[in-house]
């Protein structure tokens, strides 16, 4: 990573922190609630970042694992709420609100469905690995829209914000000192991995997977790692997610989600540390601003991501930095 | 040199319905140097393909260290210890030159500090894209990734290829240097019959996908060459 890429990267993560906090003194809460989404959006984005960034595997169903994520909390948080046993048989098993615990269970309910869903997917490539990526998570959608235990299409409301010791989550400002800090360990989770032999393998089979399976790599173990990694970290971001808006619903689970977080990544630029929060930031930014000039918002994003995509493929670090270093 | 390492037999492969190896049969031994020559077509680059299980043989038997590489994937032969420098060296390019050099590395003898002692021009672009490489240096980056994985057998595909004469001399110079210590067995392609009568220690001719002609450089004659490579 460049200097300059490294002063950039700083720099964003510090108006991350500081521009929240500020806005919470001046008594602004609207700014704290919107820099707590774009840090719990960024995450589900930095697990996209691994599959897509790293291993050139553009999975259209990462909202699967950000839904499951948010299910996770939300059902375990309603049944301690109701008092009730989310099993009975064959041990008993309660719902609670403890934030550790919503999040373990969170990953791996979004890691296993990964491991799931790659099992068969990464045998396929390409327009193929998009649509059963695709369909996957449109399954999942349409299973939480026909599923009334937890709400089914009205969703399921989250009445109390869960418990972290030490903390008072219902201070907003805390609640987003804890998602900026869970962002800050998933940025360095993909920061050593990116940089170790397993990453620098998972980026050689985006170039060239015969070539890494003929210096002794079995490429699909490799992607399968990496996309159950992906998946898991998506889906602690929709845990994060659903405690955020005290709501989970199946829009977590749709393509509209998908798409989001994959736009995330193209703004900010694919496979860059700081492209997810790069894209994030400049995404809801775009929504509050061009939001209040007209519905129609996305019409002006579309045209963005066309630019990007034609005139910007390291996204919006990649323009910035790429241009100045010549 | 009785003990096998590499041993083809009657190996026939196709690319979809084009035969290209018509029962070839092959011996290399440990610590051996071997050459594979023969004119453009006579599937030089099928034999190296199929050992290394890029394509998948019909007929016939490949054994390496007595294990029969037929159910074998790409990355399981790898593993088995074949090294593989391909054709037109196809580096990693948007990868640095020390992250090509990690991305299959395997503990053994070969690691960056020896790498880095045959080939001292990577040390120095050690952090630099591959892609930003000249030819001679991707290729000596293609035979030091490929010496990373430590491999038992050292398979180098048209290694000099389009290479400038000086970078060429800098690459059968290594090629000599791996063969001092004869616990690496070499089967490399090209096309110079003089560079490769100073590094290797037989060769066969291949000739419409089989095995046309095998012996030393000294049984090489005139007459052989002419026949069987047209020079």
């Amino acid at each position: 990573m460049s200097a300059p890429e490294r002063g950039f990267n700083f720099g964003l993560a510090s108006l991350l922190l500081a521009v929240p906090l500020i806005a919470a003194y001046m008594g602004e809460p609207y700014y704290l609630t919107l820099a707590t989404r774009i840090a719990i959006l960024s995450i589900a984005a930095v697990g996209l970042n691994f599959a897509l960034g790293l291993g050139g595997l553009v999975s259209f169903g990462h909202a699967a694992y950000f839904g499951l994520g948010g299910y996770a909390a939300g059902i375990l948080a309603n049944h301690a709420l109701k008092g009730q046993a989310i099993l009975d048989w064959p041990f008993e098993l309660g719902g609670t609100t403890f934030m550790p615990t919503i999040w373990l269970v969170a990953v791996f309910a979004a890691g296993l469905a990964a491991f799931l869903i790659g099992l068969l997917s990464l045998r396929t490539t390409g327009v193929y690995f998009i649509m059963i990526t695709l369909a996957f998570a449109q399954m999942l959608y349409y299973f939480a829209v026909s599923w009334p235990a937890y709400g089914g299409e009205d969703g399921l409301p989250v009445y109390v914000r869960n418990s972290f010791p030490g903390l008072n989550t219902l201070d907003p400002v805390q609640f987003f000192l804890i998602s900026y800090a869970v962002l800050l360990i998933a940025l360095a989770l993909f920061s050593l991995l990116r940089n170790s032999n397993f990453g620098v393998a998972l980026r050689a089979s985006r170039q060239n997977p015969g070539r890494v399976a003929s210096l002794g790599i079995e490429v699909f173990r490799l992607r399968l790692a990496a996309f159950v990694l992906s998946g898991a970290i998506t889906g602690l971001a929709g845990a994060l997610y659903a405690d955020l808006n005290r709501f989970v619903s199946p829009q977590m689970l749709s393509w509209h989600m998908s798409g989001e977080i994959m736009v995330f990544i193209i703004l900010g630029g694919a496979g860059r540390l700081f492209g997810p929060v790069a894209g994030a930031v400049l995404y809801i930014i775009l929504e509050q601003s061009l939001g209040e000039v007209s519905d129609y918002w996305q019409i002006f994003l579309g045209l963005l991501l066309l630019c990007v995509v034609l005139y910007a493929r390291g996204g919006l670090i990649g323009a910035v930095l790429d241009r100045r270093l010549g | 040199m009785t003990n096998s390492l590499l041993s083809m037999k009657n190996v026939t492969a196709f690319y979809g319905g084009s035969q290209a190896l018509y029962g070839l049969s092959l011996q290399v031994h440990q610590g051996e140097v071997v050459a594979l020559m023969g004119r453009n077509g006579a599937g030089k680059t099928t034999a190296i393909k199929t050992i290394c299980r890029m394509i998948r043989h019909k007929e016939g038997e490949i054994l390496f260290c007595g294990t029969d590489l037929d159910p074998l994937t790409s990355h399981r032969a790898a593993r088995l210890g074949i090294g593989l420098v391909p054709e037109g060296r196809r580096c990693f390019a948007t990868l640095s030159v020390e992250e090509n050099l990690v991305a299959a590395a395997r503990t053994g003898h070969w690691n960056l500090a020896q790498v880095y002692r045959l080939f001292p021009q990577l040390r120095d672009r050690k952090g630099k894209s591959a892609r930003t490489l000249s030819g001679g240096e991707q290729q000596m980056l293609a035979i030091g990734r490929a010496l990373m994985t430590n491999p038992r057998l050292l398979l180098l595909d048209e290694a000099t290829e389009g290479l400038a004469p000086l970078v060429r001399k800098e690459i059968w110079s290594a090629v000599a240097e791996l063969r001092k210590g004869r616990d690496l067995t070499i089967l490399l392609v090209d096309k110079s019959p003089r560079e490769l009568a100073k590094v290797a220690d037989r060769c066969v001719v291949l000739e419409r996908g089989r095995d046309a002609w095998t012996g030393t450089f000294e049984e090489l004659t005139p007459e052989i060459a002419l026949r069987h490579l047209g020079v």
